[in-house]
C-alpha cells in the first residue's frame, strides 16, 4: 500500500504564511510576523523530513499525487500534480532546510528594517514557488514555480525599492530571465507537439525508446537546447548571467537564499530532471558543458578583481553554477546535484557570513575598508572560514568532494574531455585564490575602515546582549564593531557544520540518486564507445587519485598565492594591477559585457522605442490623429454654430427649409 | 360641384400665406396666427380629400388638428403673455437670449 504523503501541504504552508503576513502583517508586531514566517517554513521542512523518512519504504522509488485536471484539449491533458523521486526529495530537503535556516537568520538581519512583514511574506512566497518547482509532476506545473520564483526574486531584489539602483536591478533580473523563459516555453511547445504530453513519467517513457541523436541534430537536440536557454537564464550562465551580480542589491539573506542556494540552481535541477532528453542529444550536452566551463572560468576571473564582498560571492556563485552546468553537460548529473547541495550549504553560509560582516560594519561592503576583523567578530570569522575552505576545495570539507567529482567526471565521462578538466582546474585555482583573498582582506591585517574602534566591544562576550541589530545594507551604526546576535549565528553555525561534513556522503549520495539516472549511463555508453566496452570507472582508479591530488594542489596554491599577495606583501596586488593595466581594467569592468549588451540590445530598443514608437508612431500618428479629429470637430462646429443664432425668425427659416427638403425628397421618391 | 383641385389650390394658397407670414413677421402674435393659418390650410385639404374619397378618417383627423391647435393656442398665448411681461416687447428680434 502506498502511503499518502500529502505533498501539497509542503508548498501550501509557506503560501499560507505569505498570505497571512502579506495581508495582515502590517498590523502584526515583529514577533508575530517572525512566528508566522518561521513556523510556516519550519513546518514545510518538518514535513519534508517526514516524507524523507517514509520515502525509502516505497518499493517503486517514486510517488505521485494528482489533484485536479488543469488543461484538457483533445488527447492532451495537464494535471495539477506533484511527483516525488530521489532527485526531488534531495531538492525538497535542500530548499526547505536551507530556506528555513535563512528565514531564521533574516529575523536578526532584518529586525530593524522597514517593511519587515513584507520581507517575510515575499520570502515565504518564494519558498512556495520553489517547492512547487521541485515537486512538480509535469513541465507546466514546474513552469508555474519557475515563473513564481522569478517573481519572488524580482520582489526581493527590489525590496529597497526607493533606491533606484535596486529597483532597476530587479527589473534587469526579471527581463533577462524572461529571455530564458522564452526558450523554455518553446521547448514545452515542441514537447507538446511531438510527444503530446508534459507529464514527466509518460513523456520520458515515450522518449526512452528513441536512440541518441549522434548524426547531426534533430528534434531532441533542439528541445534540449531550448531547455538549456531557459536554464541559462535562471542559473545565470553565459550569455544570460548579467542579472545575478546586480541582484546583490537585495538584502543579504535574499542573496543567500535565492541567488546562491536555491533559485539559481533551478536550471541545474531542470536539466537533471530532463536528463532523458539531454542523454539523447549529445550536441546539446556538449554545448551545455562548454557554456558551463566558460562561465565557470570567466566568472572566476571577474571574481578576482571585485572589491565588493557580495560581488565576489556573486561571481563565485556564477562560477560554481558553471561547474554544475559542466557536470550536467557531461551527463554526470549526480555530481552536478551533489555540488548543488554542497554549494547550497557553503555559499548560503558565505553570504550569511558576508551579511554578518556588513552588519558588524554598519553596511560596509567594500573589502578595502575591512581587515583585521578576525578577533572582533570571531563567530562570523570561524563560520566564514569553514565556508571558504569548503568552496576552495580543501579536503575534507564538502566542496572538495563535489568539485573533485565534477572535475573527474569532466575528464573521464564519455562526453568529457581534458579541456574541460583543465579549465575547471584553473577555475578551481582561481576560486581558491579569490575566496582566500576575500578571507584575508576581511579578517586579517589591520582594520582599514573608518568606523570608530574605540567603541568596539570585546567581541563574543555578549553577542546577544545587543538585542537589536543595526540596520544592515543601509543606515548608520552606533555600537562599533560587534558580532551578530545568536539568531543570526546559529543558522551560520549549522550551515558551517553542513559545509564541513556535507561532502562525506559522497558515495551513498551517488547510490541514492542512482535510480533516477539509471538509464543515463547505458545510453551514453551506446553513444560513445560501442566497441571498447570498458566503463571509465574501471580504468581510472589511479588516475582519479592523481587528478584529485592535482586539484588539491591547485586549491592550496590558490591559498598560498592569496596569502602572499594580501597578507604577506599587501603592496604587490596594486603593482601587478599597474603592470597589467589593460587586462586588469578589462576584467575589473567585467569584460564590458554590460556595456556590450547595453549597446547591442538595450540601446537599439530604447532608441527604437523613443524615436520610432514614441516620437514616430505615438506622437505623429496616434496623438496626431486624435488631435486632428478634435480639430476637425471644432472647425465644423465653429461653422455650424452660426445656424444657432438665437434669432427666432432664422430658426423659422431653417424649419421651413428643412420641411421643404423633406417634401422635395418625398416628391422625388414619389415620381421615381 | 366644386372640383377637388380648387380646394387644394386654396389650401396651398392658405398654407403659403401662413409660411410667408411665419417667416417675415416680427410680432409673435402675428407669427402665431400664421401658424394657425398653415394648420387650417392643411385641414382644408384633409376635408377635401375626405369628401372626395368618402372616407371618414380625414374628417376625424381635422378634429385632432383642431384640438392640438386649441391646446397650442392656450399654451402659446400664455407664453406670449409671460414674454411680454418680462421683455415689454413682442418683437421676436429682441427675444434672442439663446444667441451666442
Amino acid at each position: 500500500m502506498t502511503p499518502n504523503f500529502h505533498l501539497w501541504l509542503i508548498p501550501v504552508l509557506p503560501l499560507l504564511g505569505a498570505a497571512v503576513n502579506g495581508l495582515f502583517g502590517k498590523r502584526f508586531s515583529r514577533t508575530l510576523v517572525s512566528i508566522v514566517g518561521l513556523s510556516s517554513s519550519a513546518a514545510a521542512f518538518a514535513l519534508g523530513l517526514w516524507v524523507a523518512t517514509e520515502f525509502p519504504s516505497l518499493a517503486s522509488g517514486l510517488y505521485r499525487e494528482t489533484f485536479a485536471p488543469w488543461l484538457r484539449a483533445g488527447d492532451f491533458r495537464v494535471d495539477f500534480g506533484f511527483y516525488l523521486d530521489h532527485l526531488s526529495l534531495v531538492m525538497l530537503l535542500i530548499v526547505s532546510g536551507v530556506g528555513f535556516l535563512i528565514h531564521l537568520y533574516s529575523v536578526g538581519y532584518m529586525w530593524e528594517e522597514g517593511g519587515y512583514y513584507r520581507f517575510f511574506s515575499y520570502l515565504n512566497l518564494f519558498l512556495f514557488f520553489m517547492l512547487t518547482l521541485v515537486l512538480a509532476s509535469n513541465y507546466l506545473v514546474m513552469f508555474i514555480g519557475w515563473e513564481g520564483v522569478g517573481l519572488a526574486s524580482y520582489l526581493l531584489i527590489g525590496f529597497w525599492f526607493t533606491r533606484d539602483i535596486a529597483a532597476s536591478a530587479g527589473k534587469k533580473a526579471f527581463i533577462v530571465n524572461r529571455v530564458g523563459d522564452f526558450g523554455f516555453l518553446i521547448a514545452l511547445f515542441l514537447l507538446i507537439k511531438h510527444f503530446g504530453s508534459l507529464d514527466f513519467v509518460s513523456l520520458f517513457a515515450s522518449i526512452r525508446p528513441l536512440g541518441p541523436e549522434t548524426q547531426g541534430s534533430g528534434l531532441l537536440t533542439s528541445i534540449a537546447l531550448l531547455l538549456m536557454v531557459g536554464a541559462c537564464g535562471k542559473s545565470a550562465q553565459i550569455p544570460l548571467y548579467v542579472w545575478l551580480p546586480d541582484a546583490m542589491e537585495g538584502p543579504t539573506p535574499v542573496s543567500a537564499l535565492i541567488h546562491a542556494a536555491t533559485m539559481v540552481t533551478a536550471g541545474i535541477y531542470m536539466i537533471a530532471r530532463s536528463h532523458v532528453i539531454f542523454d539523447r542529444a549529445p550536441a546539446a550536452g556538449m554545448i551545455v558543458a562548454i557554456l558551463g566551463t566558460l562561465t565557470a572560468f570567466f566568472a572566476a576571473t571577474i571574481g578576482i578583481t571585485q572589491t565588493d564582498i557580495k560581488k565576489v560571492l556573486a561571481y563565485s556563485t556564477i562560477s560554481q553554477l558553471g561547474y554544475m552546468f559542466l557536470a550536467c553537460g557531461v551527463a554526470a548529473y549526480t555530481a552536478g546535484i551533489f555540488h548543488l547541495m554542497t554549494h547550497a550549504f557553503f555559499k548560503g553560509l558565505l553570504f550569511l557570513a558576508a551579511g554578518s560582516v556588513m552588519h558588524a560594519l554598519g553596511g560596509e561592503q567594500d573589502m578595502r575598508n575591512m581587515g583585521g576583523l578576525r578577533t572582533k567578530i570571531p563567530g562570523t570569522f570561524w563560520t566564514m572560514t569553514a565556508g571558504t575552505f569548503a568552496i576552495a576545495g580543501i579536503p575534507p570539507l564538502a566542496g572538495f568532494f563535489s568539485k573533485d567529482e565534477i572535475l573527474w567526471q569532466a575528464y573521464a565521462s564519455p562526453r568529457g574531455s581534458w579541456v574541460y578538466w583543465l579549465l575547471g582546474l584553473i577555475t578551481a585555482f582561481m576560486t581558491s585564490f579569490y575566496m582566500f583573498r576575500l578571507w584575508f582582506l576581511t579578517f586579517f591585517g589591520g582594520y582599514r575602515g573608518s568606523l570608530a574602534e574605540a567603541h568596539a566591544q570585546p567581541a563574543g562576550l555578549s553577542p546577544a546582549s545587543h538585542g537589536h541589530p543595526q540596520t544592515a545594507g543601509s543606515g548608520s551604526h552606533g555600537h562599533g564593531i560587534h558580532d551578530s546576535p545568536k539568531v543570526m549565528l546559529v543558522p551560520m553555525i549549522i550551515l558551517a557544520v553542513l559545509s564541513f561534513v556535507g561532502g562525506w556522503v559522497n558515495h551513498s549520495f551517488e547510490n541514492f540518486l542512482a535510480p533516477v539516472f539509471r538509464d543515463s549511463g547505458s545510453t551514453l555508453a551506446a553513444e560513445a564507445h560501442p566497441a571498447s566496452g570498458e566503463s571509465p570507472a574501471e580504468e581510472g582508479g589511479g588516475k582519479e587519485s592523481l587528478l584529485m591530488v592535482i586539484s588539491v594542489a591547485a586549491a592550496l596554491s590558490g591559498l598560498y598565492l592569496a596569502w602572499l599577495l594580501y597578507c604577506r606583501r599587501p603592496e604587490l596586488p596594486n603593482e601587478i594591477a599597474q603592470g597589467m593595466r589593460g587586462l586588469y581594467q578589462t576584467v575589473l569592468n567585467k569584460y564590458y559585457v554590460d556595456e556590450l549588451y547595453a549597446n547591442l540590445f538595450v540601446k537599439p530598443l530604447v532608441d527604437g522605442s523613443t524615436k520610432l514608437l514614441w516620437h514616430g508612431i505615438d506622437q505623429n500618428v496616434i496623438d496626431a490623429g486624435v488631435d486632428a479629429s478634435a480639430d476637425a470637430a471644432r472647425h465644423v462646429s465653429d461653422t455650424m454654430r452660426h445656424m444657432q443664432s438665437g434669432n427666432v425668425r432664422s430658426y423659422a427659416g431653417w424649419v421651413a427649409f428643412g420641411a421643404a427638403g423633406v417634401i422635395a425628397y418625398m416628391i422625388w421618391i414619389g415620381v421615381r | 360641384m366644386v372640383p377637388l383641385s380648387c380646394y387644394l389650390v386654396l389650401s396651398g394658397i392658405l398654407f403659403a400665406c401662413g409660411v410667408t407670414g411665419f417667416l417675415i413677421k416680427r410680432n409673435i402674435i402675428t407669427i402665431f396666427m400664421s401658424i394657425e393659418l398653415m394648420l387650417n390650410g392643411v385641414n382644408l385639404s384633409f376635408v377635401a380629400f375626405a369628401a372626395q374619397w368618402k372616407a371618414l378618417s380625414g374628417q376625424v383627423f381635422v378634429f385632432f388638428v383642431m384640438v392640438v391647435a386649441a391646446a397650442e393656442a392656450a399654451v402659446g398665448l400664455a407664453i406670449i403673455i409671460a414674454v411680454f411681461r418680462t421683455r415689454k416687447t413682442l418683437n421676436v428680434d429682441y427675444v434672442n437670449l439663446l444667441k451666442l
